[in-house]
């Protein structure tokens, strides 16, 4: 009984994510969707009271290895938690606008916030396999929740096939690996894995479909297709909540089964990791290059943005999981702002979302300019803004562990991608104006963009030291 | 004086004033011009008055680092950490002399989008003294690519027909090479266990290795200064910054590079600059002959200058590479006295194109029948930048070939040829412009120099002569670091010599 309270305990932010759901569910019912509002800002408290409650909580592995609690779990929950409740703050003005404010929208968010703690959490093939779908459901709810819009509607449509079609591939990979291995448990896999000398063909095919299902969750190189159509489909606010959150929760699983479950067969996931990381760098850099329309574009810099992490998972070492986790967090936080940036693209209540629509924005509305050209300019990872930061941890863990062929392709490829974030500086700030947009007239909103865009900029150095001391440690527990 | 943080200040006086210009409001269009101009104005005149104080409390026998700050800002990755040598000292007191010019130069000619010029100015000045104050090699490679930023924003914004073309170019080109460097550098902090600067200087690398580390800097490195055949963003920036942006661009900017020879290559990779300073002779044969013949035939004001600037930093890259206390003197020389004259070159032009919104060489001639304190100006920087004794330019020429010539017989005789040509193209220059008969009907009005430009002119003009006439007041801090870096220099041959 007590093993079973103490994993209650450990589960403990979950449960209340869960409970908190259930309950904000009947509110809703009862209430209808002008409780819209109320129920975002309870979602809002929930995911912060819930990250207070991951960041003091204990560690340990619960539910009989179903459930690992990690400073890695931790940071990852903290990071994931901050963005939901980020994009939930932001999307209100839009989700009004677009007639799309129904209550089910923030408990949507919520219930994939609570299935991305749990795949980070995974400690088994089939609690990951829980985790992994109550997000995606959630996801594909979330793109075709414009649901009168035919766009949306096709982005849910074709995310759900697709995602169906990877969460089958992982499936199908898991049962190899539990029929070949005779296990799912991922500590008992690595003892199974390290015991054999020579993996087995079967564990081999199934650790290949078990990688494909998680990379076409991160949206890398050659599983990245879904990603401009639902981007540019998806109502923005749900584009930014995709961009931001599961893509560090799908990081952060597919990081912990690796070096969990498979660090017996690095030599083989490692040579799969590198093309998808070089492919994705290279595509995110050069597929960008003509895109007119600024989601599509954001998409394919996401896929660029995962294609530079996943050198740092290709490193394996402590250092390489250290800067995937601070690659990851900079990249959400610069993200956020910048699909805030694309959300006040708003012309007389409508949406515009042409890159030529920006033209001139610096003389029009100067502060949104400064904040979403400090954004770009990091995301490009020029030096002086923090998302070099992020590329300069990734390329260094890179070359200790000797992969220096991928990071000088990853670096000519940043150098390709730089040209696409300056088209936008240069719309913004060298072209003629066009007429302005309307007013951000949304106080939070305008808070999460000026924190972002402050982030991006040189102050946000002066967070490096205490953001890579947590990712250290949670590196550290990871390998530890 | 000594627990005062002046290099800190330094670095902070300009960021708080381009604060000071972005944010306070001012009411009227006009009014927060006129603010952003005085405040500009105001912090570029401390910043150089920090500068000089730093100067006459820099201990000139010292060939270490000085004035150092250390703070663990960044966690234990790298850190803040600041401190100066002799090289480092006379390059931040140039970019300190040039800024309040810039400032007065762009006084009357930008109009538009003033504050946030003025601002980018001064955020600029930052980040260049932090390349040149940096002892810590990730802190120097941030303000060394930083420095692009605002760069990019000045020709994209402010700049002439072409300029989204030159910006594109500049910063990708820069960047292509700057990247390698970096991760060169990464390679290092792995092998050394250091960011910091002056443990860096202390480790040996080996000798495979800093072959292919010595390549990677010399990618960025080659990029900046620029050296032929990687020089062609340059004309494109020039011909299309506004002219301030030149003036930093040619005065500080293209310094950088021949200070990361100073502090990184040559010191850190001795065996590979040995071994690879054929390379470099080579290339800097072909930019002096090559740059010089194409300045021969340009149309354009700018454009001409831009080609010499390539020419004269192949002088430079000539000098540190000849391995010998005259030649490396030489080169840093060369670099002080062209951030001066091309910049007053820059500036030249500016005075005209201000006038007649034209720097095509056939658009003007006769000038000094109207502008005869013009005419002075422009000659006396002309015969600097040809390196008539007695001016500034002939103190770098001489020491630099010296230098060479204990280097290679060939290698003095080719940059030779190149002072000749460019005696030919600065003269051809300024006959063009500036002699002959004033025929051009809209040249019959054009007005000599204002008061504002005779101030801008009037300090370059008494540095120019001072190089020239008492160069020793700049060379001395020059002389240990210098001594330092050729013994370093010399060890190295040696030491592989001992090896084998």
């Amino acid at each position: 009984m007590t093993a079973l309270s103490d994993s209650l305990m450990l589960a403990a932010p979950e449960l209340w994510l869960a409970v908190s759901a259930l309950v904000l569910l009947l509110v809703g019912v009862f209430q209808g969707d002008r409780s819209y509002s109320t129920i975002s800002w309870a979602c809002v408290a929930v995911m912060v009271t819930a990250a207070a409650l991951v960041a003091n909580g204990a560690s340990g592995i619960g539910f009989n290895g179903l459930f690992i609690v990690d400073a890695y779990a931790q940071f990852l929950k903290v990071v994931i938690l901050a963005g939901s409740a980020a994009t939930l703050i932001i999307a209100e003005p839009q989700v009004r606008r677009l007639g799309i404010a129904r209550f089910e929208f923030p408990i949507v968010v919520l219930i994939a916030t609570l299935g991305m703690l749990m795949m980070v959490s995974a400690g088994d093939l089939l609690s990951l396999y829980l985790g992994l779908e109550l997000q995606s459901l959630s996801l594909y709810v979330l793109a075709a929740f414009h649901r009168d819009n035919a766009r949306s509607t096709e982005a849910g449509l074709k995310y759900f096939v697709l995602g169906a079609l990877s969460s089958g591939l992982l499936l199908y990979g898991v049962s190899l690996v539990y029929g070949f291995a005779g296990s799912t448990d991922f500590l008992r896999l690595q003892g199974v894995l390290v015991a054999e000398q020579a993996p087995s063909v079967g564990i081999l095919f199934g650790l290949v479909f078990v990688m494909s299902g998680l990379v076409f969750k991160i949206a890398a190189v050659p599983f990245h297709m879904w990603t401009p159509d639902v981007y540019e489909g998806a109502p923005t606010p749900v584009t930014a909540f995709f961009a931001a959150a599961p893509k560090v929760a799908a990081m952060g699983l597919l990081v912990r089964v690796l070096s969990d479950a498979f660090p017996g067969l690095a030599e083989q996931w490692r040579q799969i990791i590198i093309v998808a990381s070089v492919g994705s760098m290279a595509l995110g850099a050069i597929a960008a290059i003509n895109q007119q329309n600024i989601k599509r574009l954001l998409a394919y810099s996401s896929i660029g943005h995962v294609g530079y992490a996943l050198l740092g998972v290709a490193a394996g070492t402590e250092a390489g999981i250290e800067s995937v986790l601070v690659y990851m967090a900079i990249y959400m936080a610069t993200t956020i702002g910048g699909f805030l940036c694309v959300m006040a693209m708003q012309r007389g209540g409508q949406a515009v979302e042409a890159i030529d629509d920006l033209a001139g924005l610096a003389r029009r509305q100067p502060c949104i300019a400064f904040a979403l050209a400090m954004i770009m300019f990091s995301m490009a990872g020029i030096p002086l803004l923090i998302g070099f930061v992020g590329k300069l941890f990734v390329f260094q863990a890179a070359i200790a562990a000797g992969l220096v062929i991928p990071a000088v392709l990853g670096v000519l490829a940043s150098v390709i991608a730089a040209y696409y974030y300056l088209r936008i500086v240069k719309v913004m700030y060298f072209d003629e104006p066009a007429p302005a947009f309307d007013d951000m007239a949304h106080a939070p909103s305008s808070m999460v963009l000026a924190l972002s865009a402050a982030f991006a900029s040189p102050l946000g150095y002066l967070a490096i030291g205490p953001l890579a001391a947590a990712a250290a440690l949670a590196a550290k527990s990871l390998l530890g | 004086m000594d627990n005062f943080p002046i290099l800190t200040a330094l670095i902070l006086l300009p960021l708080v004033g381009a604060a000071w210009i972005l944010l306070v409001p001012g009411g009227t269009e006009v009014a927060r011009a006129h603010n952003a101009r005085m405040t500009a104005l105001l912090t570029s005149l401390l910043v150089f008055a920090l500068a000089v104080v730093l100067w006459l409390n820099f201990d000139n026998g010292n060939g270490g680092f000085q004035s150092i700050e250390k703070h663990d800002l960044f966690g234990p990755y790298f850190s803040y950490h600041l401190g100066i040598d002799g090289i480092a000292l006379v390059l931040i007191a140039l970019t300190a002399f040039l800024m309040p010019l810039c400032v007065i130069a762009s006084w009357d000619s930008i109009q538009t989008r003033v504050c946030e010029y003025m601002a980018a100015f001064l955020f600029m000045e930052a980040l260049m003294i932090g390349v040149f104050a940096s002892l810590d090699m990730m802190l120097f490679y941030i303000f060394f690519e930083g420095g692009l930023i605002p760069m990019y924003l000045i020709i994209g914004i402010w700049g002439g027909k072409r300029r989204i073309y030159a910006s594109f170019k500049f910063f990708l080109y820069t960047l292509l090479g700057s990247v390698l460097m970096l991760l060169a550098m990464l390679y290092m902090i792995n092998t050394a266990g250091t960011t910091s600067i002056p443990e860096l200087l202390a480790y040996d690398f080996d000798k495979d290795v800093q072959t292919w580390l010595w390549l990677a800097f010399f990618a960025s490195f080659a990029v900046k200064v620029p050296m032929w055949p990687v020089h062609t963003w340059l004309p494109d920036a020039h011909v299309e910054a506004p002219t301030a942006g030149s003036v930093v661009l040619a005065g500080v900017m293209l310094k950088m590079g021949g200070y990361g020879f100073l502090r990184f290559s040559l010191p850190m990779f001795p065996d590979a600059s040995h071994e690879l300073a054929g390379l470099v002779f080579a290339l800097s044969m072909i930019a002096v002959v090559y740059t010089s013949l194409v300045a021969l035939v340009q149309e354009d004001m700018k454009k001409l200058i831009a080609y010499s600037s390539v020419a004269h930093m192949a002088f430079v890259t000539a000098g540190l590479f000849a391995f010998n206390s005259q030649g490396i003197e030489g080169a840093i020389f060369v670099m002080l006295s062209h951030g001066v004259v091309s910049a007053a070159l820059f500036l030249c032009v500016g005075v005209v194109y201000d006038r007649m919104h034209t720097r095509e060489i056939a658009k003007y001639g006769g000038l000094v029948n109207r502008m005869p304190a013009y005419s002075l100006v422009f000659m006396v920087f002309t015969m600097a930048s040809i390196g008539l004794p007695g001016t500034s330019g002939f103190v770098g020429e001489f020491l630099v070939m010296v230098g060479a010539y204990k280097a290679s017989t060939w290698l003095v005789f080719v940059i030779a040829t190149g002072v000749i040509l460019g005696a030919a193209y600065m003269l051809w220059l300024y006959r063009k412009v500036v002699f002959g008969e004033l025929t051009r009907h809209d040249l019959q009005s054009i007005l000599d120099l204002t008061w504002k430009e005779k101030v801008v002119f009037a300090p370059m003009l008494l540095l120019v002569f001072w190089m020239g006439i008492y160069p020793n007041s700049f060379l001395d801090p020059l002389r240990a670091p210098v001594a330092k870096l050729v013994s370093q220099l010399e060890r190295a041959p040696q030491q592989t010599a001992d090896a084998r």
